[in-house]
């Protein structure tokens, strides 16, 4: 394995144009696993040095540890458990974990099956006898939105709202000085005072009013760490209210999407509901929702491979292309729901490993188990769909599907 | 076995004995099948029943949530074998290829795999291991009397011995809150496998949760009443203690007696054997045909200077018995290496203790990660400038980090310093109790992921 | 239904226990404890829960509901 530059494959991935089908310019990418670019920053594309670095203690993912820190994040003072290193990463998703999962609340995920089930029913529901139908604006986004703004206590007519707030920042987490206006990065700076400022006033009413929402709960919360500050309880809400929004409706649509390319396994999962398990996995590893962890650092020295990154540098982690390393994977292009060795990195690895997997998982099984079930001999109406910007969270703005019979 | 004929003569319809119907024995029966061998398969086991796991005897049956018997392995497939299930094997003739049961059966081979693992070592004075109350963990009928023991509520429980599983089961009687003393000859828990400093923090562990902890005391005598029941126990400090229960976790004894007379390098140690997992035989010579895995075994490590181990570990266990599968039914060419380095877990006191490596093979210990006065950490172990081992208590997700430093040769101690830096991060020495054998010599590099791949690479010049 | 996990491989992730919470426990943070032999009622939970593991360390039984293939003399077996 040599370091060598290679700055045109990165830019043709990040560029728009390859948004619809990236994978080609990933296997050039592995040629080098770890490739140095112009700017001094690495990209790690191959499986094994993934899964190694993902493990490596030297790799932070607190920006102040870059040697020039990332310009999406001024004015950033309390960073999200995302952005932290141990020891206040782990202390902080200890905390948050203890209202949405086990050791201290195991039942959550589970205990809301029922109502996920109801929310994909209702909306399937609406749409049942339209000819056309965007998969996207009449389910895979209304739907995990719904279960996110349930879950963490904040009104769902609100939407409107935050979803402008959400969107400005997503659009500036890959903001590159050279090449995009300077506006792209001021709406991010401001929308993210924005949606802090709302969910500061939706904490205030909380304070001495136990509730079941998470705000609620973290913002009378007492446990062996303590409690957050109201700093931290914002930065956490602020997090899970994005992720809640922006990759479980990539996850939902890449999967429909590629079930409508495989209709034989759509036919399959129609008769056999328990495929959408194995069928999730191979969605994660195949069209995952998150493709790129854009902005790790070197805390010190590390060595991937042969390879040596000084202290400071920037490190992309192409996670989507990991997940499609032949030297990993079995015949790594083809969509195989039957895949028995499928240790993908859909989810990341390591402690940062997602926070809201496994009601990830249970939102996707259950809403293409639905659809598969009542959508009429479902087709695509553009293939490739419209995608989104981003190349970091990336999925279809629309899957426009027409179906028979009304 | 040597023309490619013979072997897939052998292949199709050899027949292969294994000796040892547990973890190792199941697992090396389906590899077996997986590699295409469809000739007879015959599994030997002293117990009756079911291969079942073992772990979980002294976890999660003891604290009453699971029963004896619900620990059953599942299979990875079908092996269709003859099971010969309740008769232990009495001996190993190598000049007419036959395994003798003790019912005196005899039940020939062409090659045979022996996995006969480990069974408890028993209290020291056998009319004193009698006494009702007195327990051993390692079958299920144990630990089936030990919990219905814990379950009547005694006054008091007594552990001797606290390695691994003293330890955990000191864990589960508190949090049955069970009163509890753990007795130990060395100055502190897991020391023998951990070394000091990560003994003392098991110390610090068993006391916060309320264990009477004696170190450097030896239990001398268990006394029963008029109807053989345990009362006190004895110690040598002239002591006593009264208990219903005593739990004696001295550690193992490899099932080796009946291969006495075999030829094989076969004694208390274990059975010596190649990283292939063929068995030497007296004169520490390869055989053909008799093949080791699991407790029983005792198998170089290139990592560790090509010393001889032998590991009571489950993974250990299953990656011994993918590789003398594979062994078993391929030619010299295709062979390929048990070069695995060492893991082990143990759950005890809410904390999930995790190794890499051979701690046992260090002179200095480094506290890297985190804060051991959270029971949060990582601690890289080092010989003569090099890391060979990690432990971490609650920080599993760092230890493969470990793995890729061991396998590589990597420099001790680690020089980076990572965000997580403890406050104190200088070596200390590891000091074990008793001798430990070092020596200095070449350093090796372990490559490959898959077990078809890993080959070992010298590397004189890999220290920094 | 069988079940055993690879704790060697098992790091701690919990997305067992949160996918199916009565078969998989934490026991602390980072300690799984789980029950080797959960009931058929708790099966589809369980397969979830095995999909859903980050190290892929846990093999349920491949010969579920088909006992006659495990070839343990019946008498031999206990119940």
């Amino acid at each position: 394995m040599t370091t060598t530059e290679m700055p045109d494959t990165l830019h043709r991935i990040l560029d728009y144009s390859s948004r619809s089908d990236p994978y080609p310019l990933y296997a050039e990418l592995r040629r080098t696993p770890v490739a140095r670019q112009e700017d001094g920053s690495y990209v790690i594309s191959t499986y094994r040095e993934l899964a190694d670095i993902l493990h490596n203690p030297h790799l932070s993912s607190d920006v102040r540890n870059l040697s020039h820190p990332m310009p999406s994040h001024e004015g950033e003072t309390t960073p999200a458990f995302i952005n932290l290193d141990p020891p206040e990463h782990d202390r902080l998703r200890r905390m948050a974990m203890r209202h949405f999962g086990p050791p201290h609340t195991p039942g959550l995920v589970t205990g809301m099956e029922p109502a996920l089930s109801a929310a994909v029913d209702g909306l399937i529901d609406d749409f049942a006898g339209k000819e056309r139908i965007d998969i996207v604006d009449d389910l895979a986004y209304p739907f995990p939105v719904t279960v996110i703004c349930r879950l963490l206590g904040v009104p769902r007519e609100d939407e409107p709202r935050f979803s402008l707030w959400v969107n400005d920042i997503i659009n500036s987490i890959d903001y590159d000085a050279r090449t995009d206006p300077k506006e792209k990065l001021d709406k991010g700076v401001q929308a993210r005072a924005d949606l802090r400022e709302y969910l500061g006033g939706l904490l205030a009413e909380r304070h001495g009013r136990p509730g079941a929402d998470l705000l609620s709960r973290l913002a009378n919360d007492d446990g062996p760490d303590g409690r957050m500050t109201d700093e931290e309880i914002i930065s956490t809400a602020n997090l899970l209210l994005i992720a809640g929004h922006e990759t479980t409706v990539n996850l939902i649509t890449n999967g429909m999407l590629t079930l409508l390319r495989y209709p034989q396994v759509l036919q399959r999962l129609r008769e056999d509901p328990d495929l959408a398990v194995p069928l999730v996995e191979e969605l994660l590893r195949y069209e995952p929702p998150v493709h790129i962890i854009p902005w790790r650092a070197a805390y010190s020295e590390i060595t991937v491979g042969d390879t040596v990154i000084p202290q400071g540098s920037q490190i992309m982690l192409m996670l989507a292309s990991g997940s499609r390393d032949p030297d990993r994977f079995h015949d790594p292009d083809r969509f195989d729901p039957d895949r028995t060795d499928n240790q993908h990195l859909g989810f990341g690895s390591g402690i940062h490993l997602c926070f809201g997997g496994p009601l990830a998982r249970r939102e996707a099984q259950i809403a293409l188990t639905e659809l598969a079930r009542r959508l009429d001999h479902p087709s695509l109406v553009a293939d490739p769909p419209p995608y989104r910007r981003s190349p970091v969270l990336r999925g279809p703005i629309h899957l426009q599907v027409e179906q028979n019979g009304g | 076995m040597t023309s490619a004929d013979n072997l897939r003569a052998f292949k199709r319809d050899g027949r292969i004995v294994i000796v040892g119907a547990s973890l190792a024995g199941l697992r090396a029966a389906e590899y077996l099948r997986d590699e295409g061998f469809t000739g007879s398969l015959t599994m030997i086991g002293d117990e009756t029943g079911e291969p079942y796991d073992r772990p979980p005897l002294s976890k999660q049956v003891l604290t009453g949530w699971v029963p004896a018997d619900g620990t059953m392995l599942p299979r990875r497939r079908e092996i269709d074998a003859e099971w010969l299930l309740g008769v232990p094997a009495a001996g190993l003739d190598l000049a007419t290829d036959n395994v003798r049961l003790a019912d005196g059966r005899e039940v020939p081979f062409d090659r045979v795999l022996i996995a006969t693992g480990v069974r408890a070592r028993p209290w020291f004075v056998e009319s004193e291991a009698e006494l009702d109350g007195v327990f051993v963990v390692r079958t299920r009928e144990h630990a089936e009397g030990l919990q219905r023991a814990l379950a009547a509520g005694p006054s008091r429980v007594l552990v001797i011995g606290a390695g691994f599983t003293g330890s955990e089961i000191a864990s589960i009687c508190r949090e049955r809150d069970i009163p509890v003393t753990v007795a130990e000859l060395a100055p502190a828990p897991l020391v023998g496998a951990l070394g000091a400093m990560i003994g003392e923090v098991a110390s610090d562990l068993q006391r916060a949760h309320g264990v009477d902890l004696r170190c450097g005391v030896k239990v001398t005598q268990l006394e029963g009443d008029s109807q053989g029941k345990l009362r006190r126990a004895h110690f040598d400090d002239g002591s006593t203690l009264d208990v219903d229960v005593a739990v004696v976790a001295l550690g193992g004894i490899r099932n080796t007696e009946w291969l006495q007379g075999s030829g094989l390098a076969a004694g208390v140690w274990g059975i010596a054997c190649d990283t292939g997992c063929r068995a030497l035989d007296l004169n520490g010579l390869v055989t053909d045909d008799v093949f080791v895995a699991g407790d029983v075994a005792r198998c170089p490590n290139p990592v560790y200077e090509y010393r001889l181990i032998s590991l009571e570990h489950w993974a250990n266990a299953v990656e011994q018995a993918e590789v003398a599968a594979h062994n078993m039914v391929n030619g010299q060419a295709d062979r390929w290496p048990h070069l695995s380095i060492p893991t082990f877990w143990s759950i005890q006191f809410g904390v999930n203790i995790k190794s890499v490596g051979v701690p046992t093979f260090a002179d200095e210990v480094v506290v890297t990660q985190g804060s051991v006065s959270e029971h949060r950490f990582v601690a890289a172990y080092g010989y003569q400038g090099r890391v060979t081992a990690a432990v971490s208590f609650n920080n599993a997700k760092w230890l493969d980090h470990y793995r890729r430093l061991i396998e590589t040769a990597a420099h001790f101690p680690p020089s980076c310093p990572t965000p997580d830096q403890p406050v104190d991060s200088k070596p200390v020495p590891v000091d074990f109790p008793g001798p430990v054998l070092l020596a200095q010599g070449a350093t090796v590099v372990v490559t490959g992921h898959n077990p078809s791949e890993r080959r070992v690479t010298a590397a004189y010049q890999h220290h920094r | 239904m069988r079940v055993v996990v690879d704790l060697s491989r098992c790091e701690g992730y919990a997305q067992c226990a949160f996918l199916a919470p009565d078969a998989f426990r934490m026991h602390g943070e980072e300690a799984l404890m789980y029950d080797p032999n959960p009931d058929d009622a708790q099966r589809d939970r369980v397969l979830r829960a095995a999909a859903a593991c980050p190290v892929q360390a846990i093999l349920v039984d491949r010969l579920e509901g088909r006992s006659e293939e495990r070839g343990v003399p019946v008498e031999a077996s206990r119940s």
